[in-house]
């Protein structure tokens, strides 16, 4: 057996079965030995999508998404597509082809430090020097993706070391890393305090992150809001965890946020951080939440408790075996006039758009879009005003909400939900994106139709890079520079060149029937949304 | 307010590792006082010494942020009065016939040796904790100083019984 076949034997004994990716020569090998197997593999059309989708795949199914790519260029490509995995801790197994071992260093052709490169934005990187550690390398990298706080890992693999010989194959059953033991159990005395504090506290709150999620911890965690009536808020990240009609739900906090959920924060004398970093987004002033207040911080990861606020309460582990515990605890509380208080403020802040009747209403679009997806359908955002109005306005029930929260890169969502389709083919799966992250992917249009994976894309269409020109409106007084989208293409045109549907909204008219229409086609299908170019999210 | 904390961490000797150490620092702009690395009476194990500066809450995030690093084993921190500190410095410097003595006179009360002469040249040698090394090199300002090679600080915490 060569290495690049052992590779295939442990993608194969962690039961994988889609590998995003795109081939050159380094890893040519490995692209050769998965012929023999069941793996299905995605060719995409540029590598960063490769880690995108894989990042869509991980967070449907839970378990690491693994992309292949070549050495040099294929494997700088994909840096930001790790980097966004990283900063919103998705599990995700990053191969990379290496030259020879004997020409690392000499600047030959193709040749990039990628782990060297990565570094910052992996959880963990290997280059393997010998086809006999593939096994362990492989089994080392997918514990270490998928547990504590899970992140990317990267394998840089030498072409001669996926040619090289291995002669007795084992993958095996356990890992052994003296230096890798995350936290699971929180501490039983912490869990005490928590306990005591949240049974003195009149005003409790609890914020979500996307650490609940990626613990599959939502359950627990909201039978522990419904047993004690503890309100709940979350980051872009815990969107969907709760879903959005819940009577103890009050939105998303932050600077593009509910203003009644920030005000709920404030004015919370208890607040129950979970899986969720504390990050500027989120939370402007982190001094602000832990004054006057008790900050209960869970996290499965030390080091986010104390980098961005310090906590009276740190409490480190899974977030699952966390709530486990404390629903195992019993308090009486009473946070009914809290609750008719938090009802005020969600009346009194409630924001009213008023919205051009010329263009379609982003905010009448998403409430009557979501309205109409099934229960469990998978919602992703991209990055710009189509990801703040998404998070605004989108319901979602028992499905999912996906974005790029932490790095915020655009042209994340089309590869993205061509991930999450393949994970979850009979679920409905609508990717949302504006004119300007759509052409940042719009090359992965033929990765849907050659895989057979079915497309569902919405563009909100405003011939601007929205999110950028509102910032110039309000810091540089209308100065626009780079924002405009001009010289984008017929989209309708486009994507009939790929066999597409294309459906067309323009203004309120007709939305209801085109958004039903959108839904039941069984092609792959783009609606293209005309939104009112000066549209603020805020 | 800042202060300074030393932190013994123990690493696996893996070709690397210190440039995972050395470039968390500086991507989390944490300051890097001194750093000595070496090997530890266990081969597989590097021992590196890093002296940082800075308010609480960044001494404690490094302190987390290197214990996050797969490559750590394990971080021990102490500040300078928990712990025994030595630096070694290799100085060069010019002599005459007139401040030969004078030179001579200084390293015995520094506890320095000469280590190397020529003609014209000396080379002294001191062992000893950071804040000695600074103030021979300021005694030896006047004289004529060529060149200078200085370890990082090595530390380790004091003795007290049942160590582990």
């Amino acid at each position: 057996m060569i290495g690049a076949e052992a590779i295939i034997k442990c993608l194969e004994a962690e039961d994988v079965k889609y590998v995003f990716g795109y081939p050159g020569v380094a890893i040519c090998p490995f692209y050769n030995s998965i012929l023999e197997s069941d793996i299905k593999t995605v060719l995409v059309r540029t590598e960063q999508s490769a880690a995108h989708a894989a990042s869509g795949l991980a967070r449907i199914t839970g378990k690491p998404g693994v992309c292949a790519v070549t050495s040099g260029p294929g494997a700088t490509n994909i840096i930001t597509g790790v980097a966004t995995a990283y900063a919103d801790s998705i599990p995700l197994i990053v191969i990379t082809g290496q030259v020879k071992t004997d020409l690392i260093g000499s600047d030959v052709f193709q040749e990039a430090d990628i782990t060297g490169a990565v570094e910052s934005f992996v959880k963990y990187s290997y280059l393997v020097k010998k086809a006999e550690d593939l096994p362990r390398i492989f089994k080392e990298a997918f514990h270490i993706a998928s547990s504590g706080r899970k992140g990317p890992v990267l394998i840089d693999i030498p072409i001669d070391v996926q040619n090289d010989n291995i002669k007795n194959f084992k993958y095996p059953e356990s890992v052994n890393l003296r230096t890798y033991k995350p936290t699971v159990k929180g501490n039983a005395s912490q869990i005490k305090k928590v306990i005591k504090e949240l049974a003195k506290a009149d005003k409790p709150i609890m914020c979500i992150g996307g650490g609940v999620q990626l613990g599959q911890a939502d359950d627990e965690v909201i039978k522990f809001a419904e047993k004690h009536n503890i309100p709940m808020v979350t980051t872009m990240m815990g969107i969907g965890t709760i879903p959005t009609d819940h009577p103890l739900y009050f939105g998303m906090v932050g600077n593009n946020g509910k203003p009644y959920a920030n005000k709920a924060m404030n004015e919370s004398d208890c607040v129950m951080m979970v899986g969720a970093r504390v990050a500027d987004r989120a939370i402007s002033q982190p001094d602000l939440i832990t004054k006057d207040k008790v900050l209960i911080h869970i996290d499965v990861d030390p080091a986010e408790i104390g980098k961005n606020a310090v906590s009276s309460i740190p409490l480190v582990g899974d977030c699952e075996a966390i709530f486990e515990d404390l629903n195992k605890e019993d308090f009486s509380s009473d946070t009914s006039k809290w609750l008719k208080a938090l009802e005020g403020f969600k009346k009194e802040l409630k924001i009213v758009r008023k919205p051009n009747k010329k263009y379609v209403d982003p905010q009448n679009f998403i409430e009557t879009l979501t309205d109409k997806l099934k229960d469990d359908a998978i919602y992703i955002a991209d990055v710009g005003q189509n990801q703040i109005f998404s998070c605004a306005y989108a319901k979602i029930k028992k499905g999912k909400f996906l974005t790029s929260g932490g790095m915020g890169t655009m042209g994340y969502s089309i590869p993205a939900s061509l991930g999450a389709k393949l994970a979850a083919p009979k679920r409905q799966v609508v990717c949302v994106c504006g004119d300007g992250s759509f052409q940042m992917s719009m090359c992965e249009l033929a990765t849907f139709v050659q895989h057979g994976v079915q497309a569902k894309i919405i563009v909100f269409n405003n011939n601007f890079l929205g999110m950028v020109r509102e910032y110039q409106h309000y810091s540089y007084k209308d100065n626009y520079s780079m924002v405009s989208l001009d010289g984008s293409p017929d989209l309708e045109k486009l994507v009939k060149a790929y066999g597409f549907d294309y459906l067309r909204l323009k203004t309120a008219k007709g939305l209801s029937e085109i958004i039903d229409k959108f839904l039941e086609d069984k092609n792959n299908c783009l609606l293209e949304v005309m939104i009112d170019p000066m549209d603020l999210v805020k | 307010m800042k202060a300074k904390r030393i932190y013994s961490v123990t690493v696996e000797n893996r070709s690397g590792v210190l440039s995972k150490v050395s470039g968390l620092f500086a991507r989390r702009s944490f300051n890097i006082d001194s750093l000595a690395v070496g090997e530890t009476d266990d081969p597989e194990v590097s021992s590196m010494t890093i002296v940082s500066s800075g308010d609480e809450r960044t001494l404690e995030q490094i302190e987390k942020q290197l214990n996050k690093k797969l490559d750590v084993i394990k971080v021990k921190t102490f500040n300078e009065y928990q712990c025994v500190s030595r630096e070694l410095m290799l100085m060069k410097v010019k002599y005459n016939k007139s401040n030969r003595n004078e030179i001579m006179e200084m390293c015995e009360v520094m506890k320095a040796d000469i280590v190397d002469m020529s003609l014209h040249y000396m080379m002294i040698q001191i062992c000893d904790t950071p804040e000695k090394i600074q103030l021979l090199i300021n005694m030896f300002k006047s004289i004529s100083i060529v060149e200078i090679a200085r370890t990082g600080t090595l530390s380790l915490s004091k003795c007290i019984e049942n160590d582990g």
